[in-house]
């Protein structure tokens, strides 16, 4: 077993175990503002065990709102992740499988979306669309899904020439039959890894939209959101921005360790030199 | 066969062009809502709405409202900005330079810091300085530009109090800009003191913005130059008596440095995407921060110039990595 694999899959373990539990676990409401107690230190500053990671400008818990950010973290990295995949992947299997001027058509497309830089067109997009976590989640589907069809296309390419797909074929197996039977088996290993990288990236892209206000709704605590506000007051309370970005840097890292620890183990080619 | 590679580039990078126009032209209609609701001020009547779409083009069928819009970028004009009261085009052209200044200034580090890191990562196996590079090179990826920006404003800015954190040149040595690049500007004057000034407020947001670029850059070469060490041309020039410092830096690093160019092109366009967010932490005047203020004043023509102009970077210097390609690696240049 390799230690990025460990690491990043105990990380992922953690947050989603927060991210159900979260609430219940949460001290306080995340919302409830508390005046008398604004910009609380937390435990380690010398703070009470009423709010453990302190307060932020307007009293409210740190420790409740990082609790329920996990939950939008969470549910924003899953959901955007699957759609992604799911949207991009029949792409890769079409343009891969039918080569020439169908993956001509397709890839250009890609490569046309992918000259607007993804967090421009992120923003964009959710100016456009206005707030709100499930609209979050579309517009990082709408950036992403082209990761998916690229990455996954080249390896369709380099499957399809392999023996079992030729046979397929010569068996007189139809087009949607070899795909579905016979190259995405085979893709799967790539699709998890692919799903775990993008996994971190989502969790990034929110945090940065809420950061700038196109994020989530400004009642849901989202991390991004706790940085901007904690940021305004960063020298008298560091905490209210260095708690939520802490376990944003621990979020994407331990997606990422997640992703290239499965990639060093399932692909037999970086087995050796892992 | 290099001279056809270039022309097919081209094409695609024209072909890009116009799809690019299309996707910025589409941002606007193709989701739901009105845009010219979205346009005009809070608490507009329907008369003004209807002049707001009448002024922006949003009358009529999609063809020809795409059409017109494409006419008119094909003269240069990206409409007026509705915030500024200018033209559009003008206001970005403006802000250009400063936004190129820094995603060139953060391009030099990230691909000087990661090819450094990574020689000497390998140079010096089992070190500190090996751990302490894979590190960075496992954070610098996964850890996005604006935290990495908001850390740096932490550290340097706040705890050290080294350096500035936010615009381009201390108040006291603000001159007429003359080229539009401060590095270039200060040159001319001839000024070190200005110099230094402008450097010292360039480092922190050009760091933020090149360290992800330059974890990528380390990765590829550590990983090729540790491939290259079993390689047979590296245990001939082991036999012939060269020091490890000289394949290692001089023979090995050379061929790491084809894949180094494709990963720096294909990603040159996330780098540039990450000045938006790194210009408005650090308050850096250009593109990147009028981005977010646009959208704050829901200005679209300004909006649709920004995504274009971006845009047009990003597939200009895809073009030039093609180029670039050609003349460093040997099988693309001498197939003709």
């Amino acid at each position: 077993m390799n230690g990025k694999l460990w690491t990043g899959g105990t990380i992922a373990l953690l947050l989603l175990l927060v991210a159900l539990a979260g609430p219940a676990l949460a001290p306080h409401d995340p919302n409830r503002q508390d005046l008398v107690s604004i910009r609380q230190p937390p435990l380690w500053v010398g703070g009470a065990w009423r709010h453990p990671l302190g307060t932020d400008s307007l009293g409210r818990d740190i420790l409740s709102r990082l609790l329920w950010g996990a939950r939008v973290a969470v549910v924003v990295a899953v959901a955007s992740a699957i759609v992604s995949a799911l949207v991009g992947i029949p792409v890769a299997l079409v343009a891969g499988y039918a080569r020439g001027r169908v993956d001509t058509v397709l890839m250009r497309v890609v490569d046309v979306w992918m000259s607007i830089p993804a967090v421009l067109l992120a923003i964009a997009l959710m100016a456009v669309l206005g707030l709100g976590l499930w609209k979050v989640v579309l517009a990082i589907v709408i950036v992403d899904w082209t990761r998916f069809a690229r990455v996954v296309r080249g390896e369709v390419l380099a499957l399809r020439e392999r023996e079992f797909v030729e046979a397929a074929r010569a068996i007189g197996l139809r087009p949607l039959r070899v795909m579905t039977q016979e190259l995405l088996p085979n893709l799967v290993p790539l699709i998890i890894v692919l799903v775990s990288l993008e996994m971190a990236i989502a969790v990034g892209v929110e945090a940065l939209l809420s950061f700038v206000g196109l994020g989530v709704q400004a009642a849901t605590p989202s991390w991004g959101a706790m940085i901007a506000e904690g940021r305004g007051y960063l020298m008298v309370s560091w905490w209210g921005m260095g708690v939520p970005m802490l376990a944003l840097i621990a979020a994407v890292v331990g997606f990422n360790l997640l992703g290239e620890g499965l990639r060093e183990r399932l692909d037999p080619r970086l087995r050796t030199t892992a | 066969m290099s001279l056809r590679f270039l022309l097919s580039r081209l094409l695609l990078a024209v072909l890009s062009l116009w799809g690019v126009s299309v996707l910025a032209f589409a941002i606007l209609r193709i989701l739901p809502g009105d845009p010219a609701i979205l346009m005009a001020p809070v608490g507009s009547t329907a008369e003004d709405i209807e002049r707001v779409r009448r002024e922006f083009g949003l009358t009529g069928s999609w063809w020809a409202q795409y059409g017109a819009f494409f006419l008119s970028l094909c003269r240069g004009n990206f409409g007026r900005s509705l915030w500024l009261q200018q033209d559009a085009l003008r206001v970005i052209l403006e802000r250009l330079p400063a936004t190129l200044e820094l995603a060139v200034t953060a391009l030099v580090l990230a691909t000087g810091g990661g090819i450094l890191l990574g020689a000497c990562s390998v140079w010096r196996r089992r070190s500190w300085l090996e751990s302490g590079a894979v590190s960075l090179g496992t954070l610098g990826i996964a850890v996005p530009n604006f935290v990495w920006g908001l850390l740096l404003i932490v550290v340097f800015g706040a705890i050290l109090q080294l350096l500035p954190v936010s615009g381009r040149i201390a108040p006291e040595y603000e001159a007429a800009e003359v080229t539009g690049s401060a590095v270039v500007d200060v040159l001319l004057r001839r000024d070190p003191a200005a110099l230094g000034s402008v450097l010292a407020h360039l480092i922190l947001p050009a760091s933020a913005l090149a360290l992800p670029l330059l974890a990528a850059v380390f990765r590829t070469i550590r990983s090729d130059l540790l491939g290259a060490l079993g390689e047979e041309y590296v245990v001939t020039e082991r036999m012939k008596g060269l020091g490890e410092v000289r394949i290692l830096f001089c023979r090995a690093l050379r061929n790491a440095l084809i894949p180094t160019v494709t990963l720096v092109g294909v990603q040159f366009g996330f780098l540039i995407g990450g000045t938006v967010l790194i210009e408005t932490i650090f308050a850096w005047p250009g593109i990147g921060q009028l981005t977010l203020q646009a959208f704050q004043y829901r200005d679209f023509p300004l909006i649709q110039g920004i995504v274009l102009v971006y845009a047009v970077t990003v597939i200009l210097s895809n073009l030039a990595v093609d180029v670039a390609y050609v003349f460093l690696n040997p099988r693309v240049r001498l197939a003709q």
